[in-house]
């Protein structure tokens, strides 16, 4: 049932600019990928290109070993979840579930079973004859998604499913959706601008700009290793030192030498090093590879302490610890910030103005 | 402010005008409708069994009441195809659409009628392209067929039936029309079991003014229905301006009343099964 999703060369262009700049994707059967990036950036044309609402200028999407450029929506066999749920108010939530069955010519005793299969699977029994205005935004959410499957769609779509969300219930819907997609091996494709809704669920992540994948690869991979500037920028938040390749190290402009090895880049090269909030430590003692700091602010946020400190030159970075608990703040004083000891920066090339 | 804190008095103004000028006459026609005397001295319910007791007058009721239905169907049928494009279309596109739908209400009854003869008459345009097509061999009798009648309504009163139309299709969610696509429907089955159940009511709006003016349309009905086709409104004229007939116009009046009274209460009835929420 489930199958991989390959999408080709995909050109779209809306009048002069492009919305989508050849892309090449592929989905393997049962995986989750999410397509992660700011609004503009190509995600939710990409997924109408899938679902058959717009026909690319260019390139084919293949689901299975069948190209689908020719085929309606309708035709397609894939299940969309959209970010309004976009459940027929004028039907009862069985009727909803029941919709693409009765499209598919289903027998009424089929359609019944399968109903009351799909609100079991969803957890939402006893709710069949309710009108989706008098559901909550999280139930209108699971039937929205028990609508989709109902049809065991070949591949699923889902559209900024948790935006309307509150926080809470958001965690619990990303649960649920994963847990629904592991349990049908869904070949899945999320679209998203919220990044820890991307980390958590998704197999891989498609970080897209301007109509093009900047990278794909694990959540870990990307962020821990962010393949551009722009990528390191959007997922997670970083620390941006400037700095220059110096005997095969960096020197930082703020005054230390990085610990690490400088990748493979000519002796002057002025380069950016970014460093997770999380990877910065706050020391006492001076050393070569330490920088003074003048602590600024501590906020106390769960079981973290956010550090607000300024470096010499006045670039201010932001330096996360663990919290012991009865600790509220840090003292203020002279400190020094210092690279943990699996601290990764990413180093990349100073743009050109 | 709160609903009850609005003074009734406030509509005591345009409720003492519409009593004067609305209840009191309507009233009175009731009261002339129930003389048996064309003098009105004598009291009785002649004038009414004459109406309905002559297959030719209950006809005429039945003639009027299935012209208003017609031109609602007709209306229907062109509106909701165009309701689509124009929701649908770019904003541009929009402002010129609405422009050329609001084109016949911005225009007088009379022109718009005679437009219409001019359009339907034997040497007329829809005859000399049919004939020229060789669509048909002899010229088409269009005037003074409820053909013609209900394709000038249908002109002339599509604004009534498109504007409410439009106004809640530009409502919906246009995602309902992807997801029922998505979910394996067909774009007539997404029609018939989406859009049209959730369009109802403007739909319900629109025909109730459609039926209402379609049936009490005088000047389409007499100048495009001419002589050949008799309404209950010129079958009023008749009996009031050259029969001089009040009693008998006075029932023809008030059965027009109740007969589009008929039609719009039978649409409201629809409309309590047109819930969407």
């Amino acid at each position: 049932m489930s199958q991989q999703l390959l999408l080709n060369g995909i050109v779209h262009s809306y009048g002069a600019s492009r919305a989508v700049d050849d892309v090449t994707l592929e989905v393997k059967a049962g995986e989750l990928i999410a397509l992660l990036g700011p609004s503009g950036c190509g995600k939710t044309t990409l997924l109408r290109i899938v679902a058959g609402f717009i026909r690319q200028a260019a390139g084919q999407v293949v689901i299975g070993d069948r190209t689908v450029d020719d085929l309606p929506p309708n035709l397609r066999e894939v299940g969309i979840v959209f970010q309004n749920y976009a459940l027929f108010p004028h039907m009862t939530v069985a009727e909803n579930i029941a919709y693409g069955l009765v499209a598919r010519g289903v027998g009424k005793a089929d359609q019944r079973a399968r109903v009351a299969e799909m609100l079991a699977t969803v957890r939402m029994e006893g709710f069949a004859d309710r009108k989706p205005r008098q559901l909550s935004g999280g139930q209108q959410q699971r039937i929205a998604l028990a609508r989709a499957l109902a049809v065991q769609p070949r591949i699923l779509l889902l559209d900024e499913p948790f935006a309307a969300l509150d926080k809470n219930l958001r965690l619990d819907m990303q649960i649920e959706i994963k847990r629904l997609q592991r349990q049908f091996g869904l070949t899945a494709i999320l679209v998203t601008h919220d990044q820890e809704e991307a980390m958590s669920i998704a197999d891989r992540i498609a970080v897209m700009n301007s109509g093009r994948i900047e990278q794909l690869g694990s959540p870990v991979a990307i962020y821990d290793a962010p393949a551009t500037p722009f990528v390191n920028s959007f997922i997670g938040s970083s620390n941006i030192l400037d700095g220059v390749v110096e005997d095969g190290r960096i020197r930082l402009s703020v005054g230390a030498v990085l610990p690490c090895k400088a990748p493979d880049l000519p002796q002057g090269k002025a380069v950016q090093v970014s460093i997770r909030a999380e990877q910065l430590m706050l020391v006492r003692d001076a050393a070569p590879d330490r920088f003074p700091v003048t602590l600024t602010l501590s906020l106390p946020i769960g079981g973290q302490l956010i550090h607000d400190v300024a470096a010499s030159d006045g670039t201010t970075l932001k330096i996360a610890t663990a919290r012991h608990p009865g600790d509220a703040s840090s003292l203020p004083g002279t400190w020094h910030c210092a690279l943990t000891p699996e601290a990764r920066p990413s180093i990349f090339p100073q743009p050109t103005p | 402010m709160r609903a009850a804190a609005v003074d009734w008095r406030l509509a005591a103004p345009l409720g003492i005008v519409y009593l004067a000028l609305f209840a009191a006459p309507l009233l009175l026609l009731l009261g002339i409708s129930l003389h048996a005397d064309q003098d009105l001295q004598q009291w009785g319910l002649d004038n009414w069994t004459k109406f309905w007791g002559d297959a030719f007058y209950r006809g005429v009721v039945w003639d009027t009441l299935r012209l208003g239905v017609a031109a609602v169907l007709v209306t229907s049928l062109f509106a909701w195809p165009l309701a689509l494009f124009f929701c649908n279309a770019s904003p541009r596109t929009q402002k010129v659409l609405i422009f050329i739908i609001l084109l016949p209400l911005l225009t007088s009854v009379v022109i718009r009628t005679f437009a219409w003869i001019v359009i339907l008459a034997r040497e007329g345009l829809v005859n000399q392209v049919a004939l020229a097509l060789g669509l048909s061999a002899t010229p088409l009798r269009l005037l003074q067929t409820e053909t013609g009648l209900v394709l000038a309504l249908m002109q002339i009163e599509m604004p009534l039936m498109l504007l409410p139309l439009i106004s809640v299709m530009r409502g919906l969610d246009p995602n309902l029309l992807d997801a029922s696509r998505a979910l394996g429907a067909g774009m007539w089955r997404s029609f018939f079991r989406v859009i049209l159940p959730l369009s109802l009511p403007g739909w319900i709006a629109g025909a109730t003014l459609v039926f209402a003016s379609a049936c009490t349309a005088f000047i389409s009905q007499s100048v495009i229905g001419g002589a050949r086709l008799v309404y209950l409104p010129s079958l009023i004229w008749q009996q009031a301006m050259v029969v001089y007939d009040w009693p008998f116009a006075a029932v023809c009046s008030v059965t027009l009343l109740l007969t589009v009274l008929a039609g719009i209460m039978m649409l409201n009835w629809l409309g309590r099964y047109a819930r969407t929420d």
